[in-house]
């Protein structure tokens, strides 16, 4: 059962699953800074709306992207809807509260006086912001790793945007409720595990980055 | 705030570039002007397998590519209401007719059946194995108490499960009694929740054969007429919106009623069951089929 099409489902799950995670990093880790070391009205409040986004049920986020980009939807022009980058909008949606609710956090784990310091030293505002993320770079992994973990293992959103088209838009978990209905529970059990091993193999990865410059 | 409109500029742009990267449509020399079409569809027809079957000739003889979204028969005919879709393949005659008169649906074709089976534990607790009529057993099974899932998920099994109640004294789907189990879920998980719970079901036959293995189930009472599963297919109203690809839908739903077609559809599952899973009846009129 190891076919090329159980190889082409599981890097088109990378790819996407991957892209979000990269795209949610690059919007939650600014967003993330500045929740954290911004001083501003309200930022109490957006810190609870990005807190209560981490536990955002995907099926809610995928029913709401999913309106969005129906043809009867607001965004129904850029025809996106079951296409790869529909699932990626809804799992950037899913991800990105988890990497920016834990980077703030992160950060604001830092020593404060350690700011006064890089400031002291004569440090411009961005290379205070480098050298806090550099300090914070253990956290900071892990928070992509949550996030990474969120969108790989994520079926309900996936499901309603993507539609799970063969050859187009089935992942591996889509794939997985699929075989399930179709009464294969060994082929259904064999691609989660595939899976889980995917999942395990690249969190190995960054678990090895993470723990190397930790030893530095 | 430049920041932020630079990161969604960035975002948008990326989106575009991975659907530029979504799989290529098959080139053929009859290369049609719009070639992608959306079939809104039910699980059975692809839990069975045999849209995978006939999607593939379809695109190879056409050069359409059609993206098939599976879900319920209510939520099928909701995408074609809406415009979602551009062709539709279902199976609740009854929920389909009003598309028709309120111009949401334009053309609709018949094109096969199977049937409906109800099925249960061998040690068959409330006594139908037998008996000849869907009625006769469903008040048995009402009197008897025994637990009954229904799909509840208003798929095209699940109108066909509550028109059936109407004919008998009990009407479980409103009083909700017990023994009256909800699952939610498609034909394969709810037919694996009545094997664990010894319970009877209604189901199609495409997946009841396609599941046996792994259930503990029997086959207990089939072949009364009003048990047929009769599927159509039809064409969304392209005046819906300028979405909608008809030439494309029409050449799905001339495809699916074309005579070689009927016969993949007859051989379907035959290698691999013993017996037929759908019947073509292109040929026939919704009148020989008793609807």
């Amino acid at each position: 059962m190891f076919n090329a099409e159980v190889f082409q489902i599981t890097i088109l799950s990378l790819q996407i699953s991957a892209l979000a995670t990269g795209l949610s990093l690059f919007i939650g880790l600014p967003l993330g800074t500045w929740l954290a070391l911004g001083k501003f009205p309200g930022r109490s409040f957006l810190l609870s709306m990005v807190n209560t986004g981490m536990g955002l049920p995907p099926v809610v986020v995928g029913l709401f992207v999913a309106m969005m980009l129906w043809r009867s939807g607001p965004l129904g022009n850029l025809q996106l809807i079951y296409t790869p980058a529909a699932i990626i909008i809804a799992q950037v949606v899913i991800s990105f509260p988890v990497v920016t609710g834990l980077t703030a956090a992160a950060l604001q784990a830092l020593d404060p006086r350690l700011i006064l310091q890089l400031y002291g030293l004569g440090a411009s505002q961005m290379q205070m912001i480098w050298m806090l993320w550099k300090e914070a770079r253990l956290p900071l992994l892990a928070a992509l790793m949550a996030g990474f973990g969120s969108v790989i293992s994520e079926v309900g959103a996936s499901m309603m945007v993507g539609g799970n088209i063969r050859y187009q838009t089935r992942v591996l978990t889509t794939a997985i409720v699929l075989e399930t209905g179709k009464g294969n529970f060994d082929v259904a059990i064999a691609l989660g595990l595939l899976l889980l091993t995917i999942t395990f193999l690249v969190n190995w990865a960054l678990t090895w980055i993470q723990q190397r410059s930790a030893r530095r | 705030m430049k920041r932020f409109a630079l990161l969604f500029t960035f975002l948008l742009a990326l989106s575009l570039l991975a659907s530029a990267c979504a799989p290529v449509t098959p080139v053929t020399s009859t290369a049609p002007e719009n070639p992608n079409i959306i079939l809104a569809t039910t699980t059975s027809t692809q839990d069975s397998g045999l849209l995978d079957v006939l999607v593939p000739l379809f695109e190879e003889q056409s050069g359409y590519a059609v993206q098939t979204i599976a879900v319920g028969t209510g939520a099928a005919l909701a995408m074609g209401q809406e415009g979602n879709a551009d062709v539709l393949l279902v199976h609740a005659p009854a929920a389909e007719l009003p598309l028709m008169e309120s111009g949401d649906c334009k053309d609709r074709f018949l094109v096969m059946h199977n049937d409906f089976a109800i099925v249960g534990p061998a040690s068959d607790p409330a006594g139908i194995r037998g008996k000849t009529t869907a009625t006769e057993a469903l008040a048995l099974i009402a009197e008897s108490e025994a637990t009954f899932i229904s799909r509840g998920d208003d798929s095209g099994t699940n109108k066909k499960e509550r028109a059936l109640w109407t004919d008998t004294d009990y009407s479980p789907n409103d009083t909700k009694p017990a023994w009256y189990v909800e699952s939610g879920q498609g034909m394969g998980n709810t037919l694996m929740i009545a094997s664990e719970k010894a319970a009877y079901t209604m189901t199609d036959r495409a997946t009841f054969l396609a599941n046996q293995e792994n259930l503990d189930l029997e086959i207990l009472v089939e072949g009364d007429e009003v048990l047929l599963n009769v599927y159509h297919v039809m064409t969304v109203n392209p005046e819906k919106s300028n979405a909608i690809n008809y030439t494309g839908a029409l050449a799905f739903a001339n495809f699916l009623i074309d005579p070689a077609t009927q016969d993949v559809i007859r051989e379907f599952g035959v290698e691999k069951f013993g017996q037929p899973l759908f019947f073509p009846d292109a040929d026939k009129t919704d009148a020989d089929l008793g609807l």
